[in-house]
């Protein structure tokens, strides 16, 4: 049988082949950002934290000191009038999540001017789970994250003064004034004295969806009932190392804490798109339940070290605004997870004080 | 008894549309990954369905591909092609089935709720376990990179057989005739 195409020249259509081939080959690798223009990733950013605090292999790559809390989030009903989300139905969630203290040195002293944070999955009986992570500070020092990745280059401690470099703090801060209010923010607020205390702010916008669709742009607020009473900045070097988590062990001895969710509704006109920017004049603010912290425990034993406190994931009812932090801490947290569960969880600072070893969690 | 020279036309449908959604997914991987920037939370909430809507057209695919089988590779073929077209198509259906399972379970040994949309959150297959999930994460990308290789082999046969050979095999997935 005779097959007039077999005698042609296989060349032409193998080249095609190899062309077809190489072309998707060289989309993919592109795409994945192996050639062409750098990029910022998760990777990116984990690294400018990692030359900025050291390498702590099995930590948290910011706010890697840290302890569980745990108690309840009892809704009113006020924010089912914002929000379609289960958790604002009037009765009680599971809020389960975490103090930390900024930077990545999971044993570093307490007394810092740093973030004060709380980190909480808040789980409605329906099993519908919200994920925050919240600092004391109403704003955040960057807006997006190639700054992020630059102040952390640019505010490395040197191992001798522990203070960054002068010139490259000033070289930096001359192109970020947002990061100089920040800075003159941190130096003028009050630093609380107690995690129980402490305000813990969304950083972020987000979006509230109510049961009609409508959409409200908002910032929320962890309002504390204990008053607040600030450290004296000028004596933080004398404070205990884990003075923080000392206190709020002992406080939590006088009975359970309280903290009421204040969603604060964006006016016209706010920035919603920018973590750096304070909302300022009178807004409308609506108490929605009250978060009660009763119980504590070590990383190690508390159920709430290996969660990734990834402020996108929400409920139906609350989404992402358009600020680009969103998506950045979403895939930094990513990575800082990724990395430490590839490590293996080291001790905490607050378990080794309890007699605590090894990596049970 | 005459040869049957197609797939079965379920199978045909099922290949290309998944074929645009496996190569659509090994692209979305790679990019959100590659970046912290507002893209890496759109791409990972268009990776989570898709995932899951591959596992379920596989499990289509898979249970028609055993009940009608596939035409007869030509007699003529090499051995070893044959073994190669065999193995590759084993290890093809494994990476499908494989991958969303793997990203399915690497979700749930993480802790995360599996949000599939926005609403819909698929129950956790795995224990939470933090070492669980080092082992997935490190997986999902070793294979899916395999899984890469093994497509760009998959696409070169094919077209080799349909512009070099022409001997049937690259018809018997494109068209009824």
């Amino acid at each position: 049988m005779s097959e007039p195409h077999a005698a042609r020249s296989p060349a032409l259509p193998l080249l095609i082949i190899a062309a077809i081939v190489a072309t998707i080959v060289v989309l993919f690798v592109w795409t994945a950002g192996w050639i062409g223009p750098s990029r910022v990733s998760g990777g990116t950013v984990a690294n400018a934290l990692q030359y900025n605090a050291g390498l702590h292999r099995g930590y948290r790559r910011a706010h890697a000191k840290g302890m569980c809390i745990a108690g309840g989030f009892d809704a009113n009903g006020a924010g089912t009038t914002l929000s379609k989300a289960d958790v604002f139905r009037t009765g009680r969630s599971m809020a389960i999540g975490r103090f930390s203290t900024g930077g990545g040195n999971p044993l570093a002293n307490d007394g810092r001017n740093v973030f004060h944070a709380m980190a909480l999955r808040i789980i409605s009986p329906n099993g519908q789970e919200w994920r925050t992570a919240m600092d004391h500070t109403a704003i955040f020092p960057v807006a997006d994250v190639k700054s992020f990745v630059a102040q952390q280059i640019a505010t490395q401690p040197d191992p001798k003064t522990g203070k960054p470099d002068p010139a490259l703090l000033t070289a930096y801060l001359a192109k970020h004034p947002e990061t100089k209010r920040f800075m003159d923010y941190m130096k003028t607020m009050p630093l609380p004295n107690s995690f129980a205390n402490g305000t813990y702010h969304s950083i972020n916008a987000f979006r509230f969806i109510d049961a009609a669709g409508r959409t409200r742009l908002v910032r929320w607020k962890m309002v504390p009932e204990d008053k607040l009473v600030a450290l004296d900045k000028s004596k933080l070097a004398t404070l205990p190392k884990n003075y923080l988590f000392d206190e709020f062990i002992q406080r939590l001895k006088a009975g359970p804490v309280r903290w009421h969710l204040i969603v604060t509704l964006a006016n016209p006109g706010d920035v919603t798109d920018n973590a750096t920017i304070q909302w300022t004049g009178p807004h409308r603010q609506i108490d929605v339940g009250t978060l009660t912290i009763d119980r504590w425990a070590p990383e190690e034993t508390g159920d709430c070290r290996d969660f990734n406190y990834d402020p996108t994931v929400l409920p139906p009812g609350i989404a992402v605004s358009d600020d680009p932090l969103l998506s950045a801490r979403s895939a930094v947290y990513s990575t800082s997870y990724t990395r430490r569960a590839q490590e293996g969880s080291g001790p905490s600072a607050i378990g080794a004080q309890f007699g605590i070893s090894g990596k049970k969690q | 008894m005459t040869t049957r020279h197609h797939f079965h036309p379920v199978i045909r449908v099922l290949h290309w549309l998944m074929a645009a959604l496996i190569l659509a997914m090994l692209f979305i991987g790679v990019a959100m990954v590659s970046t912290a920037g507002p893209a890496y939370h759109s791409l990972i909430g268009l990776h989570r369905p898709i995932g899951i809507a591959l596992l379920v057209l596989v499990s289509i695919r898979l249970a028609v591909r055993l009940k009608t089988g596939a035409p007869a590779l030509p007699a003529d073929l090499p051995p070893l092609m044959v073994a190669g077209a065999k193995a590759s198509h084993v290890l093809l259906y494994l990476s499908i089935i494989v991958m969303p399972l793997i990203g399915w379970g690497m979700l749930s040994a993480a802790g995360y709720p599996v949000v599939l949309v926005k609403g819909i959150v698929l129950p956790p297959i795995l224990p939470h376990d933090i070492a669980l999930y080092a082992v997935l994460r490190v997986a999902h990308t070793v294979i899916a990179l395999l899984f890469f290789a093994l497509i760009l082999g998959h696409l070169a046969a094919g077209l080799f057989h349909a512009l070099v050979r022409r001997d049937g095999v690259f018809e018997a997935i494109w068209r009824n005739r």
